[in-house]
C-alpha cells in the first residue's frame, strides 16, 4: 500500500532580525498515520519550523503543502482549518476554566453553547483514545499531565488531523511518558499524523516510525527509525567536532572552592529541577555544564546564589555553608552568579538604568551616608566601557537601548569588576555574534588565570568541549557524568544529554563528583549535615 | 423600619449597577477606577435627557411615562459609555495605566457633571421640573399599596428599580452560561490564551468597557431619580462618588458575581442606612460599616479563598499581543 502524504514543506527557510537563520532549505514530508519524531540540538530551529506550521510564524522562502495542495498558513486559525493543532510546551490554558470550558474556548460551530454537551463530546473524545480525563475539573487542580491531556483534547475536539507536540515528555513522570505514547499509537491507528519533539533518543526510538533531524536551522535527514540506532541519531544531531580557536588556558588547580554535596531543588511547580547533584569546582578551572534547555540550569544557578531555597544538600563554600544565608552576603563571599535568560535582558541588570546605575546596584551599601556615590560609579563604568569595548554613547545610556552583546558585557563586566572568587555565569554568550563572544570568553579566561573557579553554564557543546576543563552533563537534572573536556568527544555529550548514557552508574561506588582534597574532613561533612537537618526541622 | 428597608433597596440599586458595570469590565481584566466618575456623567446625562423632553411640553406632569423612562435610560446609558470610551481609548488602544486613566475620568466626571448641569439643565429645571418627571418615574405598581409590609418593601418602587435588577440577572446569565460570557472571562484571566484561539480580544475589552460604563451610568441616573426624588443634582458631584466607590467595594463583596451582587447591594444599602436608624452610636463610625465589612471581606478571601473567588488574573494588566 503506498503510504499518503499528509504534510509536505519544501525548501521552508525562516530569518529572523539581525541576519540569525532559524531554518533554511528544510524539507519535511509527514505521511498520513505516522508518527515523525524531530530531532535537534538546542536552538537548531524545531520549534519555528513547527511554528509555522501551525501559523505563529510565516516562512520566507518555500512552500507547504496539505494533501497535495500548496497552502498559505497566516495564522492560528489557517492552522485549524486545514486540521493542524499544535500542542505547545508552554500550556495556553486559563486556570480557573474547566477543562471543558478551556477546550471550547474559541470554537464557534454555529450550535448554542451547552457545557453540558461540551462535556460529553469530551468523554467520547477521552474514551476513545484512552485519555483519563473530568472534564469538569478546573484547571488549577490539575498535574502537568492532566493539562497536557487537555491541550491534547483541546486540538483534537477541532478535529485536528495533524497533531504537532512540542517536547511534551519533557514535563513528564516515567509512568506518565508511558500513557501519552499508548494515546499517540491510538490515534496514528486511527489515522492522525503526528509530530513529535522531543531531545530524548530512547523515546524516538520507542514511539516514532521515522527521524528527521535538523541542525543549526538546517534540515539534516530523515531516516526510519527500525534502521538506526542513537549512536547514529547523536552524530547526525551534533555533527562532526567542529574547531574553534577558543584558548584552554593552562593553570594550576588550586583546592576547591565550591563543593556542592547532594543537592535537590524543586522547580517553581514543584517538580524535580536538580537531582541529588554531587560536584565541586576548584579555584582555576571553569567547570561547564551541558544539558538541554530546562533541565535544571537556571535553578540550580538561583539555589547557589542564595535566591532559591533549596530541598536538601549542601552548598559549601571554602567550607563555609552557604545554604540560608542572604544572597548580599553570598555574593560579600565571592559568589557571583550572571544569568542570561531567553529574552537576554539578563537577571541582574534593570533595563531602563543607564550602565553607571546599574554599576551602583552591586555597591551601592558602600557608600557612606544616606547618598551614592555617583562620581566612582561613573568612573567605573566607564573603564567598563573602555575595557570590553562596549558600544554607546556614554556611560548614562539605559541599559535597554544596548545591543544585546553589549548589554552581556556590561553584566558580565560588573560581576568581574567585584573581584569574585566564584563565578557563575549561565549562557554567557547567548545571541552574541562570534566576536563578541570572543571578548566574554577572553574575559574568563583571564578570571580563570587569576584562580577564579567558574561554573560555566552554556549551549554549544563546540564551545564547552574548546574553553572548559571539566564537563558537567546533567538530563533532567539528574547529573549523567562530569567528564574531562580533553578526553570526551561531541557524541558522548550528546548520549549523555539525551539519557541514553549515564556514567554515574558504572561508577556508583566511586563517589562521584566528590573532591578528594575536600576543605573539610568527612566528620566535618557529615557535622554540617546534621546542622543542616537540625535547621531544616526548625523551619518545620 | 419598612421606610428603611425600601430606601436600603433604592441605594442599593444604585450600588448594584455602579457594581454590575464594574464587573463586566473587571472580566476583561480592566480595572475601571473612573466608575464614579462615570455614575456622575449618567445621572446628569439622563436627567438631561428628560428635561429637554419635558420643556417641549406645556406642562412637565403631562409626559408620557413610557417615553420619559426610554429618554432617560438610553441618555445615561450613553453618557456612561461616553466615559467609559475615554477610559477604554487610552488603557485598551494606547494601554495607559489603568489606575492612574480611571482616578483621572473620576475627577473628570464629577467636573463635567458639575459643568453640564450649570450650563444645559439650569437651575430651574434642576429644581423644579426634575421632581415631577421623577415622581412619573416612580409611579410604583398599582397592587403595591394592597400587600402591606412586603409591598410597602418590595414593590413600591417605580419600575426602573426592576430593571436594574434584571440588567444584573441578565450579566450573570452572560457571563456563566453563554459563549460570549466565557470569552470575556477568558480575556480577563489570560488575554494570550484568548487571542491564540482567535478570539478578538480588542473588540471585547472595549465592548466590555463601554457596557459596563452604560451600565454605571444608569446607576447614576437612579440615584436621582429614586433615591433623591429628582432633587440635588447640584450635589451630584459631591454626593454620589461616595457610593461608586462603594460600588467597587461591592465588587470585591461579592467576589466578582454580579447576582451576589443583587445581595450585596441591599446589605451594602442597609449598612449605609445604619446611621438613619436611630441606633445609638458614633454615627461617623456607623459610617464606615460598609468600607470595614469589605476590608473584612478581602481579608478573608485572601487568606482563604479558593482561586475561583480572586479577580481576574490579567486585572490591570493591559495587553499587548507582541509582548511575549
Amino acid at each position: 500500500m503506498k503510504k499518503q502524504i499528509a504534510l509536505e514543506l519544501k525548501n521552508i527557510c525562516k530569518y529572523f532580525p539581525g541576519k540569525v537563520i532559524a531554518n533554511k532549505n528544510v524539507n519535511l514530508t509527514l505521511y498520513k498515520g505516522e508518527i515523525l519524531s524531530l530531532l535537534g540540538e538546542n536552538g537548531s530551529g524545531k520549534t519555528t519550523l513547527m511554528n509555522m506550521i501551525s501559523g505563529i510564524y510565516f516562512p520566507d522562502e518555500g512552500k507547504i503543502f496539505i494533501d497535495g495542495e500548496e497552502v498559505v498558513i497566516r495564522s492560528p486559525k489557517d492552522a485549524f482549518k486545514y486540521k493542524i493543532g499544535m500542542i505547545h510546551q508552554h500550556f495556553k490554558l486559563v486556570d480557573i476554566f474547566s477543562a471543558a470550558e478551556n477546550i471550547v474556548l474559541g470554537v464557534n460551530d454555529g450550535s448554542r453553547y451547552n457545557i453540558k454537551k461540551v462535556n460529553s463530546r469530551v468523554r467520547e473524545i477521552a474514551e476513545r483514545y484512552g485519555f483519563d480525563i473530568d472534564p469538569k475539573k478546573k484547571i488549577y487542580n490539575m498535574s502537568v499531565s492532566e493539562k497536557q491531556t487537555v491541550e491534547i483534547i483541546k486540538v483534537l475536539y477541532r478535529g485536528a488531523d495533524i497533531l504537532i507536540l512540542d517536547e511534551p515528555t519533557a514535563v513528564l513522570t516515567p509512568q506518565e511518558i508511558e500513557k501519552l505514547f499508548v494515546i499517540l499509537r491510538k490515534m496514528k491507528a486511527d489515522g492522525k499524523s503526528i509530530i513529535i519533539i522531543t531531545h530524548k533518543l530512547n523515546e524516538v526510538m520507542e514511539i516514532s516510525d521515522r527521524v528527521s533531524i535538523l541542525r543549526k536551522g538546517e534540515y539534516i535527514g530523515t531516516v526510519e527509525t527500525a534502521e538506526t540506532n542513537p549512536k547514529e541519531l547523536t552524530e547526525m544531531m551534533v555533527g562532526k567536532k567542529t574547531d574553534l580557536k577558543i584558548e584552554r588556558v593552562k593553570t594550576d588547580f588550586d583546592r576547591p572552592l565550591l563543593e556542592i554535596r547532594d543537592l535537590v531543588i524543586n522547580k517553581d511547580d514543584g517538580s524535580l529541577a536538580i537531582d541529588n547533584a554531587s560536584f565541586y569546582i576548584r579555584g582555576g578551572e571553569i567547570l561547564g555544564v551541558a544539558g538541554i534547555a530546562g533541565c535544571g540550569q537556571k535553578e540550580l544557578c538561583e539555589a547557589i546564589a542564595g535566591l532559591r531555597p533549596i530541598k536538601s544538600g549542601l552548598i559549601m563554600h571554602k567550607g563555609e555553608n552557604l545554604i540560608g544565608l542572604p544572597p548580599k552576603v553570598i555574593i560579600e563571599k565571592g559568589v557571583s552568579m550572571s544569568f542570561i535568560p531567553e529574552d537576554r535582558l539578563g537577571m541582574g541588570l534593570a533595563p531602563s538604568f543607564s550602565i553607571t546605575d546599574n554599576m551602583m546596584l552591586k555597591t551601592y551599601s558602600e557608600g557612606r551616608g544616606p547618598f551614592v556615590d555617583r562620581k566612582s560609579a561613573r568612573a567605573r563604568a566607564n573603564a567598563l566601557i573602555e575595557k570590553l569595548d562596549i558600544v554607546t554613547p556614554s556611560s548614562e545610556t539605559p541599559v535597554r537601548r544596548l545591543s544585546g552583546g553589549n548589554v552581556q558585557k556590561v553584566l558580565v563586566g560588573r560581576e568581574i569588576e567585584s573581584a569574585p572568587n566564584v563565578i557563575i555565569t549561565a549562557y554567557p554568550v547567548r545571541g552574541l555574534d562570534i566576536n563578541s563572544s570572543y571578548v566574554i570568553y577572553d574575559i574568563l579566561n583571564e578570571q580563570k588565570k587569576k584562580g577564579t573557579g567558574i561554573l560555566f553554564i552554556g549551549e554549544d557543546l563546540d564551545v564547552m568541549l574548546a574553553l572548559c576543563d571539566k564537563i558537567i552533563v546533567i538530563c533532567h537534572g539528574k547529573i549523567m557524568g562530569i567528564v574531562h573536556a580533553e578526553k570526551t568527544t561531541k557524541e558522548e555529550l550528546g548520549l549523555m544529554m539525551t539519557g541514553s548514557l549515564d556514567l554515574t552508574e558504572e561508577k556508583k561506588d566511586k563517589n562521584y563528583g566528590i573532591a578528594k582534597d575536600s576543605n573539610l574532613t568527612e566528620e566535618e561533612w557529615k557535622a554540617e549535615e546534621e546542622k543542616q537537618a537540625e535547621k531544616e526541622n526548625e523551619d518545620d | 423600619m419598612g421606610a428603611n428597608l425600601a430606601g436600603a433597596i433604592a441605594l442599593g440599586t444604585v450600588l448594584l449597577l455602579g457594581s454590575v458595570g464594574e464587573i463586566i469590565t473587571e472580566k476583561s481584566g480592566h480595572l475601571n477606577l473612573g466608575i464614579p466618575g462615570i455614575m456622575c456623567m449618567g445621572a446628569v446625562g439622563g436627567c438631561w435627557g428628560m428635561v429637554v423632553y419635558a420643556n417641549l411640553l406645556a406642562n412637565p406632569a403631562s409626559a408620557n411615562w413610557f417615553l420619559l423612562l426610554f429618554l432617560a435610560v438610553t441618555c445615561s446609558m450613553i453618557f456612561g459609555a461616553l466615559g467609559a470610551a475615554i477610559y477604554s481609548f487610552l488603557t485598551v488602544s494606547l494601554r495607559a495605566n489603568q489606575n492612574v486613566t480611571g482616578l483621572a475620568l473620576t475627577i473628570f466626571g464629577t467636573g463635567f457633571s458639575l459643568f453640564f448641569v450649570k450650563q444645559y439643565i439650569g437651575k430651574g429645571n434642576a429644581e423644579s421640573v426634575l421632581p415631577a418627571l421623577s415622581k412619573i418615574l416612580n409611579t410604583s405598581l398599582p397592587f403595591a399599596g394592597d400587600l402591606g409590609f412586603f409591598g410597602q418593601v418590595f414593590l413600591s418602587f417605580g419600575i426602573i428599580v426592576y430593571l436594574a435588577v434584571l440588567i444584573a440577572l441578565f450579566a450573570a446569565f452572560t457571563l456563566r452560561k453563554t459563549r460570549v460570557g466565557l470569552r470575556l472571562r477568558a480575556i480577563g484571566e489570560s488575554p494570550a490564551t484568548a487571542d491564540a484561539v482567535g478570539i478578538n480580544v480588542l473588540l471585547y475589552k472595549y465592548s466590555a468597557s463601554l457596557i459596563g460604563g452604560a451600565v454605571a451610568g444608569l446607576g447614576g441616573l437612579i440615584y436621582i431619580v429614586v433615591c433623591r426624588g429628582g432633587n440635588g443634582l447640584f450635589e451630584v458631584p459631591t454626593d454620589l462618588p461616595r457610593f461608586g466607590w462603594l460600588a467597587i467595594a461591592l465588587v470585591i463583596f461579592t467576589v466578582w458575581k454580579p447576582d451576589v451582587a443583587i445581595l450585596g447591594s441591599i446589605l451594602f444599602g442597609l449598612l449605609y442606612m445604619l446611621k438613619d436608624m436611630g441606633i445609638p452610636f458614633n454615627s461617623y463610625i456607623l459610617k464606615l460599616v460598609p468600607y470595614l465589612v469589605t476590608i473584612i471581606v478581602l481579608i478573608f478571601t485572601s487568606i482563604f479563598g479558593s482561586k475561583a473567588v480572586q479577580p481576574p488574573a490579567s486585572l490591570g494588566l493591559n495587553y499587548f499581543r507582541e509582548d511575549r
